[in-house]
């Protein structure tokens, strides 16, 4: 930290002492300074973020050089527990933030990140979670450039929940939306569906089921950036989140009023999540992905598009699960594995609860 | 995966479905009516759907979902009995998953749960147990609900408390049993139904010889059948095959799992703790003689209704809902008034609609394209009358 910083100069930096987050660190004064600087500061380490004003101050001429319209998503994490094979929330308040940003077209540029800390929470897990958001940031090319940190009473809160804030720009030529799906268009996606929910109910043990999945967290800008460069028009792109692919499916299907035909076959699934969904009872196609982005485009832009994919390491196992129909509208249809077929629905209720 | 796609091979399921296209042309009774089979249980209706197997069927092969979803046909005052059971401070109250968003006269355990009370979903009954060695100065309370396939589960679970010396666990047992309702069916005036799909695992538990009454009296045709697509496929097969051949008998397509005698341990353990009741309410049936399992006077002090008085108000279904007529398959699912309308998933008002094994909600979720077309055009229809 620079010396000619007054705010600094008269004080020696803060070092957190305590092991376990406690009110104080909510408090506004010294303890919560210790913990911003020792701790936040430390790990997102960014100039936009050292002057600590109340707000953080971007340069807009650069910013507009890169598209036309701006892009502004919002998203709040409270999965649980917050660790889980193949990340943690941090890694998902990162990644699912700049997802949403990426899903649009936009180019992914700056986050805001508030804290709000359930009093006794180890700072041990707390520096694990604000050295996992930057691991993740930087993957994405992004910066955590302003936020908040609020600690609440134990039971008001559970251990940690985090809200980021993405801003990003979309370049004039995209025009991505849930409205322009065509008959005649291919629907992709980039790999195993259903890694995300299947690691959590893992990680949770309380169903008494082991498995060794891990949660396909991961930003999806690179892939993005990737496959729009190639191919343009892509008409619809959207993360299949909590409620699957079937969920964004029928959000496809309902905007742009028409149906879509996915073949059981074909989608992505490793055996261990099959298994799992056999167990349980659980259907993949409504589990939540961390790192999964559903497309559709033309038809003559398919193989284009999957080869850019598979040669991105988030796309490995690309493919094209089905195909735009014109009617009957506003319907998702599934090709059965066993021949037959059956609509699939939007999910009602909860398969799982705190998914993310 | 290995013992799942052997039972879901697309190409076994093209033979068999030639095969039972021959079958029905011999039907001579299939020109005029359609053969109507019933699958009692819930998980086959599910597998029904989520295949998709009604269209490969011939269009003269009408299957009919029976009332074997123990979550559908709980009856309100039942659901509202435990809701003053999950309301006591002192109570842990665990159920599972799908008992959650069942609706009583007031609200589901799901809303009980949002306003405070202890609620918790469970896997298995010695998931309660142990929660109930867990919690020594809570009383933890196991909502029973199932037919044959769960009872040995949970009377094995009460064995278990026993022997430990818990007295902080008990059961709210709502165990009902098959062969009373599918006699309530047969004896249903103006009953068309030509053959039956019976439960796989209930028989694995009871066996065979129970349901030798449905083809010695009624002259039904009967198979025991198991849950994988190509086990219900081979079943309607095998029913129609007896029927060409005018036959009536109980047949085991599901030999892999089923004995003939049945699960002798899992027997006992019942025998040793449940009774039968002399009434049990079914949702949209009515009450039904000698259908509901009690918890025997020696683990009384396991039986959440004698340690803690309940409500016990009888709850009458919604008049508008037509679940009785589906069940008894006089309806389809879609055309009941209030289906997709007033009750949905989201919130159902009758028993088929709760469950993603009941037939409404099979219909909702994963509904066939021909039967959707034909209602939204019924809507419109509707829509266009002055």
């Amino acid at each position: 930290m620079s010396s000619s910083n007054p705010k600094v100069t008269r004080r020696r930096s803060g070092i957190m002492t305590s092991e376990t987050i406690n009110m104080s660190h909510g408090g506004g004064g010294k303890a919560m300074r210790d913990l911003i600087e020792d701790v936040i500061l430390r790990s997102f380490d960014n100039q936009e973020l050292v002057t600590m004003e109340d707000q953080a101050r971007v340069d807009l001429s650069a910013m507009t050089k890169l598209g036309d319209r701006l892009a502004m998503t919002t998203d709040s994490y409270v999965v649980d527990p917050i660790f889980f094979a193949g990340g943690d929330i941090g890694k998902l308040a990162v990644c699912g933030t700049v997802n949403d940003l990426a899903v649009g077209g936009a180019i992914a540029l700056y986050l805001t990140c508030s804290f709000i800390i359930e009093e006794g929470l180890p700072v041990a897990d707390l520096r694990r979670i604000t050295a996992s958001m930057k691991l993740a940031a930087d993957a994405a090319g992004v910066k955590i450039i302003t936020g908040d940190t609020k600690v609440v009473d134990r039971g008001s809160a559970d251990k940690i929940f985090i809200n980021t804030t993405g801003i990003g720009i979309i370049p004039e030529h995209i025009k991505v939306g849930a409205q322009l799906a065509a008959p005649g268009d291919l629907v992709l996606i980039n790999g195993y569906i259903g890694d995300h929910g299947a690691a959590i109910v893992g990680a949770r043990g309380d169903l008494s089921i082991e498995n060794d999945i891990e949660s396909d967290c991961q930003p999806l800008n690179g892939i993005i950036d990737s496959l729009l460069a190639v191919c343009p028009q892509v008409h619809c792109m959207r993360d299949a989140t909590r409620g699957g692919i079937a969920t964004v499916l029928n959000e496809f299907a309902i905007s742009s009023n028409c149906c879509i035909k996915i073949d059981e076959t074909t989608i992505p699934m490793r055996s261990e999540v099959r298994g799992m969904c056999e167990i349980l009872g659980l259907d993949a196609l409504y589990l939540a992905n961390e790192g999964k982005v559903v497309i559709i485009l033309p038809r003559d832009q398919a193989s284009a598009a999957l080869a850019v994919m598979r040669d991105h390491p988030a796309g490995i196992h690309s493919t094209i699960i089905g195909e735009v129909f014109s009617t009957p509208a506003e319907t998702v249809i599934l090709k059965t594995v066993f021949g037959g077929e059956r609509i699939v629905d939007m999910l009602v209720g909860d398969q799982l609860p705190r998914i993310c | 995966m290995k013992y799942v796609d052997e039972f879901r091979d697309p190409n076994l399921a093209k033979s068999l479905v030639r095969e039972i296209n021959e079958l029905v042309e011999v039907i001579e009774f299939s020109k005029q009516r359609p053969i109507q089979l019933m699958e009692f249980c819930g998980g086959h209706t599910h597998t029904i759907f989520r295949y998709g197997i009604e269209q490969l069927l011939p269009k003269c092969i009408e299957l009919v979902h029976g009332p074997g979803c123990p979550v559908c046909v709980l009856p309100m005052g039942r659901v509202d009995d435990c809701v003053s059971l999950a309301q006591r401070s002192e109570v842990i109250l665990t159920t599972f998953g799908d008992a959650m968003r069942v609706p009583g006269s007031k609200m589901s355990l799901l809303q009980a749960k949002a306003d405070g009370a202890d609620v918790r979903m469970v896997y298995s009954p010695l998931d309660a147990l142990r929660l109930a060695h867990e919690n020594k100065n809570r009383e933890v309370i196991f909502f029973a609900l199932g037919f044959e396939t769960t009872m040995p589960s949970t009377a094995l679970t009460v064995l278990q408390a026993e022997a430990d010396g818990l007295d902080n666990f008990s059961l709210f047992c709502n165990h009902i049993t098959t062969v009373p309702i599918i006699e309530s069916i047969l004896n249903t005036s103006g009953m068309q139904l030509d053959g039956f799909v019976a439960p796989g695992h209930v028989s694995m538990v009871v066996g065979e010889k129970p349901f030798n009454f449905v083809a010695e009296k009624y002259k039904k045709p009967i198979v025991i059948t198991g849950f994988e697509p190509l086990d219900i496929l081979q079943s309607i097969w095998l029913l129609v095959k007896q029927i060409a051949e005018q036959r009536a008998e109980v047949e085991n397509q599901y030999a892999r799992v089923v004995a003939s005698r049945g699960n002798r341990q899992a027997l006992a353990a019942m025998e040793r703790v449940f009774e039968l009741r002399e009434f049990f309410e079914w949702r949209g049936l009515g009450s039904i003689d000698n259908s509901g399992i009690r918890i025997k006077d020696d683990y009384a002090r396991f039986d959440a209704e004698r340690k803690f008085a309940v409500p016990n108000i009888k709850i009458t279904d919604p008049k508008s809902c037509q679940c009785g007529d589906v069940l008894r398959g006089a309806i389809k699912p879609w055309q009941c008034k209030v289906f997709a309308g007033a009750c949905t998933p989201e919130t159902p008002m009758g028993a088929l609609m709760v469950s993603s094994e009941g037939a409404c909600a099979a219909y909702y979720n994963f509904g066939s394209l021909p039967d959707l077309l034909a209602l939204k055009l019924a809507r419109e229809n509707q829509e266009a009358l002055p």
